[in-house]
């Protein structure tokens, strides 16, 4: 699977090479690379049926236990089908969809680069591989909302999107570490038999916690939501593939993937269900406000996706099966929806359902295409559609605790759902006809192939429910709960409550649309309180987060040099001293020794040199008695016979001079600014400073110096390294690598420093 | 205020000072010298030069742009420690050719590490001192 993994990345950096090659039929071309995808896993579709588990591993980072393994379950087949399946409609639909869009080339590189990442996702089978792919489907996401990023709109929910996702990925990625240390091992199939050791530990509550922190936000649950109807920013193409068919559920296949390892505690379930149950309300009822076409597709997928949580904290088996077909059931209609909403954007020029209306003669393939799809949205017999409500209905009705009033908010939500669909699959074209800015007619090919093979698609599993999806179904459940679920699936029931409950939920939607459409529709409009907007803590809490590194910036890194040095030695001195001070054991002593006469000529020249540095109202003045005293240390060096410090510090001492003189020539005139008062600071600060540095070479000189390292170097400098000069020797040979990072350092600070001087932005960029 | 003593003087001790700072590069695995030191003492030269005829002059001098000597530098340095991959050694192993040239002495991966440090230090302070310096012209 390592190979397929590769050859997706590698075919995503060819597709914008080949889209300049080939423009507009690159969509055909496009296609092949999902397509091929498709059959090499379709190829494996009985191997898992039977029930075989394909394992691959190739060792990445051994010391770390970190290796790409890849598994192929039922869970991860299904995904993997899903993924590709609704890939190969959205690519050959962007091929004609994204024609206008200047940098369409860029745009296949991001969305190959996406299906890769989502396919690693959920093959991985080690925890540290499946958190790469899960970042980098959060990265390419952001690349993709952001694709129209001359809008502002575009970019900034592009930025919630990562941000929401990212901060979750974090604590995901704490999660597994925490989980990690608890057994020792990061391969996700080797934890299975180590759930009770994993649940009695004390940081399970955390580990459950982060990890649902990481799926929830990916999912959009409440209260996370807000990112999800945001990003609808992005192409049409991408709201499709990432944000309702795809990368949404990658937060629902992590708990279904962590439930027998994480679950069966209340903690996990009871927080699934609660967040699952309030994101479905919620997100419906936020869809009553919504007029365009893909916000409200929006809101009816984070409807979905609550449901979808919802089931999987509900946990039973039924539950379990609910979850898969309801699965399997949204991302091909959302996914043929959502298609037929760009079609609609593209071919009218509007997205507004208001401005929409009578255009099935005109479209009349998108029109069967929405109409297929819608029903199975509303759950119409004999769509997939319809098995999926029904099971979700009875294994709601199984739940005792609650269970009413699960029941009647999934009813609710279900209704404000068939309300959408009326608004979005039938509205636009059976509705009255409407006068558009552009003429429509039918879309190109490209654009009708997808939604129309995922639409019939959607029919045929309806139909033949035992067929398609029977045995993923069982082989899924085992990956879930690790027992044999023992349902069949089938289309129809019998005439019972649940049956019963699916026509008061189609009833219910229909009334809600005639209200929402009627003239009482617009009255019946409510304003929620911005306290209550998890999207507005969002924004204050970013908005705070830049205040304060506004803050610290404009107190620590004003741009005057003086306040960064004064901050620099005032902590140095603060902490180090503090430490001296508190040090035990250490004493200072005067070292014996005695005072040459070069010795004391050289302290009278350094100290002459220093006043004159304080003194001298000349700015030039000033540097070349720094000069005088860096020389002076250089000679000092050569009198404790340190030749390569003092050949070094000369060399620097004259280079700074020459710099100081550069700098100098641009100053204005030197005006002497520091009050009395500051001045008086700045000398108390250098006192301690060199209060400090005495002290410190006292303590240090009082002990004796033991290491092994002097005598190390000395004995295998000329044997290890072939050279006699130690300190060159541990620069280029022993400690080399840290002379390469020091070396990239001073390229990239030399750099700085020529941006620095060169790009003024009173002058403009030159 | 171009000092004709200066200017003749320059002429000459560039090239002394450029010969001065190779002897400091090739002799420092074995006597005070070194790459960082070489690469200063070389900066020196042009800043001297710089100083007597002027930045376009010392620019012609230089005969190359300071940050392709930085990508030189580094790229060199890099190169070093690949050779040791190659053989199978860890990175940055130090690799010795047995041969004693004359004046160079024995050549090795670590040699042409500090070529490298010895460029880029000489890169990155021209750079600066020539920033600084084109910046005085109006």
């Amino acid at each position: 699977m390592l190979e397929l993994i590769l050859t997706g990345l590698c075919a995503s950096a060819a597709g914008p090479l080949l889209y300049q090659r080939f423009k507009s039929r690159f969509g055909w071309i496009a296609v092949t690379f999902p397509l091929y995808l498709f059959i090499r896993f379709l190829g494996r579709y009985r191997e898992i049926a039977d029930g075989g588990i394909i394992r691959e591993s190739t060792s990445w980072i051994p010391e770390l236990g970190i290796n790409l393994s890849f598994v192929l379950d039922g869970l991860s087949l299904t995904f993997v089908l899903i993924i590709t399946l609704i890939g190969m409609a959205v690519f050959l639909y962007a091929g004609a969809y994204m024609k206008e869009y200047a940098h369409a080339g860029r745009f296949y590189l991001y969305i190959g680069l996406f299906m890769t990442a989502m396919l690693g996702l959920v093959l991985a089978d080690n925890m540290i591989a499946l958190f790469l792919f899960w970042e980098l489907t959060s990265v390419t996401s952001y690349l993709l909302i952001g694709f129209n990023h001359h809008r502002e709109g575009a970019r900034k929910a592009a930025l919630q999107a990562l941000l929401v996702t990212g901060g979750g990925g974090l604590a995901l990625m704490a999660g597994m570490i925490l989980l990690a240390r608890i057994t020792g091992s990061l391969e996700i199939s080797a934890l299975y038999d180590l759930r009770s050791q994993i649940i009695a530990a004390p940081a399970y509550p955390a580990v459950a916690l982060l990890f649902l922190l990481g799926a929830l936000t990916k999912s959009a649950q409440f209260p996370f939501h807000f990112w999800l109807p945001n990003a609808m920013e992005a192409p049409t193409p991408v709201s499709a593939y990432l944000h309702s068919a795809t990368m949404v559920k990658a937060g629902i296949y992590l708990i279904a993937r962590f439930n027998h390892i994480l679950g069966g505690t209340a903690l996990w379930q009871d927080t699934i269900l609660a967040a699952g149950a309030i994101t479905m309300v919620a997100a419906a009822l936020l869809s009553w406000k919504q007029s365009d076409l893909k916000k409200l597709l929006a809101y009816s997928t984070l409807c979905v996706l609550g449901t979808l949580t919802l089931l999987l904290g509900i946990g039973s088996r039924l539950a379990i099966k609910a979850f898969f077909i309801y699965l399997v059931a949204h991302s091909l209609y959302k996914g043929t929806l959502f298609l037929v909403a760009g079609t609609l954007d593209h071919e009218t020029g509007t997205r507004d359902v208001a401005r929409l209306g009578g255009l099935k003669r005109l479209m009349p393939v998108s029109a069967v295409t929405a109409a297929l799809a819608s029903f199975s949205m509303m759950g119409i017999i004999p769509l997939v559609g319809f098995i999926g409500k029904e099971t979700v209905y009875s294994a709601i009705l199984e739940v005792e605790t609650w269970g009413p009033w699960l029941l009647a908010a999934a009813v609710a939500a279900n209704a404000l759902v068939v309300m959408v669909t009326l608004l979005v699959g039938f509205r636009p074209f059976w509705g009255g006809r409407q006068e558009t800015l552009k003429n429509p007619h039918e879309a190109p090919l490209k654009m009708l192939i997808g939604p129309a093979l995922l639409a019939v698609l959607g029919l045929l599993i309806g139909l033949f429910p035992d067929f398609f999806i029977g045995s993923l179904l069982d082989r899924s459940a085992l990956s879930i709960l690790t027992e044999e679920l023992g349902l069949r699936i089938k289309l129809w029931h019998g005439f019972n409550l649940v049956l019963v409950l699916s026509l008061v939920t189609l009833l219910l939607g229909l009334g809600l649309y005639r209200i929402r459409t009627g003239r009482a529709g617009a009255a019946l409009s409510w304003r929620m309180a911005d306290a209550l907007k998890p999207s507005v803590w969002y924004e204050a809490g970013l908005n705070g987060m830049l205040r304060l590194a506004g803050w610290q910036t404009r107190l620590l890194q004003n741009g005057s040099l003086r306040r960064y040095l004064l901050f620099i030695l005032v902590t140095a001195v603060g902490t180090a001293g503090f430490a001296l001070l508190r040090a035990q054991g250490v004493a200072m002593r005067l070292p014996e020794f005695t005072i040459t006469f070069y010795e004391a000529v050289l302290a009278a020249i350094i100290i002459i040199a220093s006043v004159m540095v304080i003194t001298s109202s000349s700015r030039l003045k000033a540097v070349v008695a720094i000069g005088v005293v860096g020389f002076c240390m250089g000679i000092i060096f050569i009198l404790y016979s340190a030749p390569d410090l003092a050949l070094t510090t000369f060399a620097i001492e004259t280079l700074t001079v020459i710099l100081f003189v550069l700098v100098l020539y641009r100053l204005p005139r030197f005006v002497d600014f520091s009050p009395p008062s500051r001045r008086l600071r700045d000398a108390l600060v250098a006192a301690a400073v060199g209060l400090f540095m005495t002290a410190m070479v006292l303590t240090v000189t009082a002990g004796e110096l033991v290491s092994e390292l002097k005598s190390y170097f000395a004995a295998n400098s000329l044997p290890g390294g072939k050279g006699r000069n130690i300190v060159n020797v541990i620069l280029v040979d022993f400690r080399a690598i840290d002379t390469l990072g020091e070396i990239s350092v001073l390229a990239v600070a030399a750099i700085g420093v020529f941006a620095l001087l060169k790009l003024r932005p009173d002058k403009g960029e030159q | 205020m171009v000092s004709v003593i200066l200017a003749t003087a320059s002429r000459y001790l560039l090239p002394l000072m450029l010969i001065f700072s190779f002897f400091l590069l090739l002799r420092g695995h074995n006597e005070p010298g070194g790459g960082f030191v070489g690469g200063l003492v070389a900066a020196a030269a042009y800043a001297l030069y710089f100083i007597a005829n002027g930045i376009a002059e010392a620019q012609k001098a230089l005969r190359t742009e300071p940050i392709r000597l930085i990508a030189a530098g580094l790229l060199t340095a890099l190169g070093s420690a690949l050779p040791a991959l190659l053989a199978g050694k860890p990175f940055m192993t130090g690799l010795w050719w047995n041969t004693n040239l004359p004046v160079i002495g024995k050549v090795g991966t670590p040699l042409l590490f500090d070529t490298g440090v010895f460029l880029l230090v000489l890169g990155i302070a021209l750079k600066i001192i020539f920033a600084l310096a084109e910046e005085d012209r109006p």
